[in-house]
């Protein structure tokens, strides 16, 4: 099926409103597909609150099943759920990172991540969730192993970036760490095989990588490539050999493989390639953008086209967007006017 | 004099300039003469939210140090943007991003929320400029600081002398 020859169009299935600040983040629950639960999502705010968001399996509109707050005591900036979908992390202006269980329906506060000096910004568990990633204003990315009974011990600290560290994300199989920052890079972590963790990467303005800060990056589903995006009002996509990066001893690197200009007015914020292998933009243009990969590549390099352009899909700055990780067309948008927004990318005529 | 902490402890102080209730147009042309009298006073209604924000340092305005100018705002209505280029008194000045994060914190207070609006130094007149535009415009560092008591009360008391 080639997207490119569809006729697509963004409907809004629902607005939902609570946070009373700007909407910084979501997440949703990966486990929620696989058992049939009703997808659920986590999003977080300058209200310093988490809200839970489910839909109804009857009346199929979504509202607010639980508000996680009086934890933490500034800006919750980022959520990620362990990927049974029976922890929440959120990560705060308030130097820490909280650990949510979801017992019977309730919310409780089981741990709370200290140790960084200041903003958390971002949280990322690993695919088997065996370790969580922070990072923070600090310039410091923290590696954290799960230990039994909700303890989390400290394995690394990971200096190397000179400016604060917007987010890290795990690579979607394999336990390689990404990072990105103010200091306009990506840098990849590794463990060396005695338990020490390096930065074995650093993906800056001399590889063709971004010339001002990088605020997100995302993964297609094969692992394979990164799509990242930044205030210099571009989106970049990287490759990697994923096979030899399975069997290698050695590091594989990752290698530019296109820019993405000319499209965004303002300040990109957040990036999400979907399993289907739709990229999806949301941007301080209030604009969301959707991005997929084009046969006509002239060098052999991929190069991506816009496949549909939403204006004012917030009445403000977009935050984040996400893709469900269950129904296929289905996204979320996060803004500053402290609006979550569901949406759903449909094939006309 | 030395030893009075200042970063700049003798600024310049310029008069007040007369505040301007609505401009005269500046064509007679009968075609262009509404236009640019609509922009005239978005203009100077912006001019009036900012212009009488105090300088973190002195009992002085920030248009009494010419830190703002007349031509530091642009306006465009139609896009929603406002652009304000401010000038700091002195090259090493280290409350610049003071200064920015006050005209940062009127305008939201201000503006309609579709505003976007970016604040920077003017060109050549800082020696950190491209540092100073970039935390200055950087929305997350903004937040974070609007959460620092210090820095909030820093902010309330250079907003508190202006009456715009």
């Amino acid at each position: 099926m080639d997207l490119y020859d569809r006729n697509l169009e963004l409907r809004e299935v629902q607005t939902l409103q609570g946070h009373t600040d700007r909407v910084w983040s979501l997440a949703w629950n990966p486990a929620t597909v696989a058992s049939g639960l009703p997808p659920v999502f986590a999003s977080c705010s300058g209200d310093k609150t988490v809200r839970i968001w489910e839909r109804s399996h009857i009346s199929r509109t979504w509202d607010c099943k639980a508000v996680l707050e009086e934890t933490h005591t500034r800006t919750v900036r980022s959520c990620a759920w362990s990927p049974t979908g029976k922890l929440l992390a959120t990560a705060s202006f308030d130097a820490t990172t909280a650990i949510w269980e979801n017992i019977g329906g309730d919310f409780e506060c089981v741990s709370t991540l200290e140790g960084h000096e200041n903003e958390v910004k971002s949280v990322s568990w690993n695919s088997s969730g065996s370790l969580l990633a922070t990072c923070s204003r600090d310039k410091t990315v923290w590696i954290w192993e799960v230990m039994p009974g909700n303890e989390f011990e400290c394995a690394s600290v990971l200096q190397g970036h000179t400016q604060d560290v917007k987010m890290v994300k795990w690579h979607p199989t394999l336990d390689i760490l990404f990072s990105c920052s103010y200091d306009n890079t990506v840098k990849v972590w590794a463990e060396d095989g005695t338990g020490d963790w390096h930065c074995i990467q650093t993906l800056g303005e001399s590889n063709n990588g971004h010339s001002s800060t990088v605020w997100a990056l995302s993964f297609n589903a094969e692992g394979d490539k990164m799509v990242t995006c930044s205030d210099d009002l571009t989106l970049k996509v990287w490759g990697t050999d994923i096979g030899r990066m399975q069997s290698a001893d050695e590091h594989v690197p990752w290698n530019h493989l296109c820019t993405l200009t000319g499209y965004h007015d303002r300040t990109i914020f957040s990036v999400h390639w979907s399993r289907e292998g739709i990229i999806a933009s949301g941007a301080a243009d209030d604009a969301i953008r959707f991005f997929v990969e084009s046969k006509d590549g002239l060098d052999g390099n991929p190069s991506y086209k816009l496949l549909l352009k939403k204006e004012k899909a917030h009445n403000m700055d977009i935050n984040s967007v996400q893709w469900s990780p269950g129904e296929n067309r289905l996204l979320a948008s996060a803004g500053d006017d402290g609006k979550i927004k569901i949406w759903e990318l449909e094939t006309v005529g | 004099m030395v030893n009075s902490g200042l970063i700049n402890a003798n600024p310049i102080v310029y008069e007040k300039k007369e505040r301007r209730v609505r401009s005269a147009p500046t064509y007679n042309d009968e075609y262009t003469v509404e236009p640019i009298d609509q922009l005239e006073s978005f203009l100077l209604t912006f001019l009036n939210h900012i212009r009488d924000i105090k300088d973190p340092e002195h009992p002085y305005s920030l248009e009494e140090l010419k830190v703002i100018t007349e031509n530091a705002i642009e306006v465009d209505d139609r896009r929603s943007y406002v652009r304000v280029t401010f000038t700091p008194t002195v090259e090493h000045c280290s409350m610049a991003t003071v200064i920015g994060l006050c005209l940062r914190v009127k305008l939201m207070r201000s503006l309609p929320s579709r505003y976007k609006v970016d604040i920077k130094v003017a060109p050549g007149t800082h020696a950190t400029e491209a540092a100073v535009n970039k935390q200055l415009n950087d929305k997350e560092r903004v937040a974070a600081a609007l959460e620092n008591p210090n820095l909030v009360d820093m902010v309330d008391e250079c907003l508190g002398a202006s009456y715009a």
